[in-house]
């Protein structure tokens, strides 16, 4: 199949189909290496990881092993992690603190700036050999909005807040329900999923499926008791549920009321205790005072499914989580999930929102292994020769629902452009 | 002298039978639990918890986090665990339905501690899960906090702490570990 013809859209028939070979073909997964992993930004990590001078955390971007410091001039820092000599990792944990990275294969010696400071035996090196410019090397641009730091392998690439967007106000959304801020909790899910990226980018944005997919988790929670009654809207929230938005760069979210369902900020349910309800009705009522009823409603009775394009999703659901996958083949990917908490919550109720998250969500939770199951068996099913496209039409042609693809079609059609070596799509909304 | 010498050996030998049986008496019990989850028995392996029971499976990189403040993989109460086995049992529970094959190499069993109330045991695991065309395998250990009650072994904590470095290629925990 012609890269140019794997979408198909018809506006005016409302039908918007994408080619399968895209989940599996080796050409599509070369051309999205070097057109979208190695040209947008990706997402690093988060402030509060790296608190102190000298904190490091080791990561892999694109199948770059990188690490990341806060450097003795408490500027955080990014770099590849290889020897500038003869290539081995410098930086060989996960997570620790540091005054220097010595290699050791021959020793050569770094300082959490980044600077070349011993080289064994240097008088055997002659006069062209110059240390200052020997010093780890960092990827071309590192930035971060808000304690979100993202490293990018593109140094033409547009600045981090205009290539953000409109996620951009949905980031504030969620950052601002904290007045203290945000830190990461200790405790990282690392798993795979033997499926495409983009069945990720996809089922991070997509609400469609999370009625008939999760039945199990919505009969387990029912099962608990009611909780606070549902807020109504204020005016001019739109539709009934809410509504799938594309926030332009192929960014995307699905904002839709949380009724019933817990909410650690600040929708209370038995399944966040007895014991909680107070701190939770009690920041409510600060986020009202603060930003008012409206952006309070937004912020604490509605969910948030978000995706940064091209592989981050920022879910705002049972608690804040951080999920970044990349590939590792047209038919694997690696994913990464960690949680947000207030640095403020009491600890109580950060033992509840970890018990509400790992109810959902998750590789042992009552619902995200199903959404595993389900992109392992669309990965599957690609392999039947007979159906050729899948579908992403719904809702093209009315006002927009949660439960449309509008997000989706943002997805793919940015992803397109890329894919064809344009930056941009020509079309953010349908 | 001698009765006292006599009796020393007694004591020591009924310690030692004593020591034992409770270790075959944990085996057997770690070898029946194996087969009632590897059976798919999962109601009668819920009857082996106290009423306050917990099931957990700390997060890779922090194997001996505590669940109260560090993200974790499983962290069971007994109403979660519950609702995990209805769930399991459903054919909406889509990752295991149909169930997955299991199979559980449970040793080196120690007794690690003892008190009036309590036995705490560890033992090493290897289970596998076949389903799919996939055969994946989980390796770690258990450390079992084990109360005696109405003269039954019951756990009363199931931690169940993974070597691997992440659920790759696995993907879920989708059984129970």
């Amino acid at each position: 199949m012609n890269r140019h013809e794997v979408i198909r859209e018809d506006r005016s028939g409302g039908i918007f189909r994408v080619h399968r070979s895209v989940f599996s073909s080796a050409e599509i997964a070369a051309l999205e290496q070097a057109n979208i992993f190695q040209r947008c930004w990706l997402y690093l990590g988060h402030d509060s990881e790296i608190p102190n001078v000298g904190d490091y955390r080791r990561r892999t971007v694109a199948g770059q092993p990188l690490f990341w410091v806060r450097g003795s001039d408490g500027q955080v820092r990014a770099f590849y992690n290889s020897c500038t000599h003869w290539g081995a990792n410098v930086c060989r944990v996960d997570q620790g603190n540091a005054e220097v990275f010595q290699c050791f294969y021959h020793a050569w010696t770094f300082n959490n700036r980044g600077d070349l400071v011993s080289v064994p035996d240097e008088t055997g090196y002659g006069e062209g050999f110059c240390k200052e410019a020997m010093g780890l090397v960092s990827p071309p641009r590192v930035d971060n909005y808000r304690g979100l730091y993202f490293v990018s392998f593109n140094p033409e690439v547009e600045d981090l807040v205009s290539y953000l967007a409109e996620a951009k106000d949905y980031i504030d959304l969620i950052l601002d329900q904290s007045e203290e801020g945000w830190r990461v909790v200790p405790g990282t899910q690392k798993y795979s999923v033997r499926a495409n990226w983009k069945m990720f980018s996809l089922n991070s944005l997509d609400n469609y499926h999370v009625r008939p997919l999760h039945s199990t988790f919505f009969k387990y929670t029912e099962s608990l008791g009611a909780g606070d009654p549902p807020v109504s809207p204020p005016n001019g929230f739109p539709g009934t549920q809410g509504r799938a938005l594309s926030l332009r760069n192929g960014h995307g979210v699905d904002v839709f009321q949380s009724l019933t369902r817990a909410r650690p900020i600040a929708h209370w349910h038995p399944i966040l205790g007895e014991d909680s309800k107070e701190e939770i009705r009690s920041r409510r009522v600060r986020l009202v005072e603060k930003f008012g009823a409206e952006r309070a409603y937004l912020m604490c009775n509605t969910n948030r499914l978000m995706l940064v394009y091209p592989n981050f999703a920022l879910h705002d659901i049972a608690g804040v989580s951080l999920r970044y996958f990349e590939p590792t083949g047209p038919d694997y990917m690696e994913v990464t999930v960690q949680t947000l908490a207030p640095v403020d919550e009491s600890a109580g109720l950060l033992n509840r929102r970890l018990e509400n998250f790992l109810s959902f969500l998750g590789p042992g939770g009552f619902a995200h292994p199903d959404d595993i199951e389900a992109m392992e068996s669309a990965q599957l099913g690609f392999r039947a020769s007979g159906p050729e496209w899948i579908d992403a039409s719904r809702g093209m042609r009315r006002e927009g629902t949660a439960l449309d693809e509008i997000h989706v079609r943002a997805f793919w059609r940015q992803w397109h452009a890329n894919v064809l070596g344009r930056a941009k799509a020509e079309r953010d909304h349908d | 002298m001698r009765d006292m010498n006599s009796r020393r050996q007694n004591n020591s030998l009924d310690e030692r039978i004593g020591k034992l049986l409770l270790e075959r008496e944990v085996e057997d019990f770690i070898a029946r639990e194996a087969a009632m989850l590897d059976e798919w028995r999962l109601d009668e392996w819920l009857g082996l918890f106290t009423d306050d029971g917990r099931y957990v499976v700390p997060s890779t990189d922090v194997p001996g986090g505590d669940p109260k403040e560090t993200l974790g993989i499983i962290n069971d109460d007994m109403a979660r665990l519950r609702g995990r086995v209805e769930r399991l049992k459903s054919r909406h529970a889509h990752r295991e339905f149909p169930w997955s094959r299991t199979r559980r190499f449970i040793t080196n069993v120690r007794i690690k501690e003892m008190t009036e109330e309590e036995i705490q045991v560890n033992a090493s695991f290897l289970v596998y899960r076949i389903r799919s065309g996939q055969v994946d395998p989980l390796i770690g250990g258990y450390i079992y906090t084990l109360k005696r009650m109405d003269g039954a072994l019951k756990i009363a904590v199931r931690t169940a702490v993974l070597d691997l470095e992440a659920l790759r290629p696995h993907g879920t925990l989708s059984i129970i570990l």
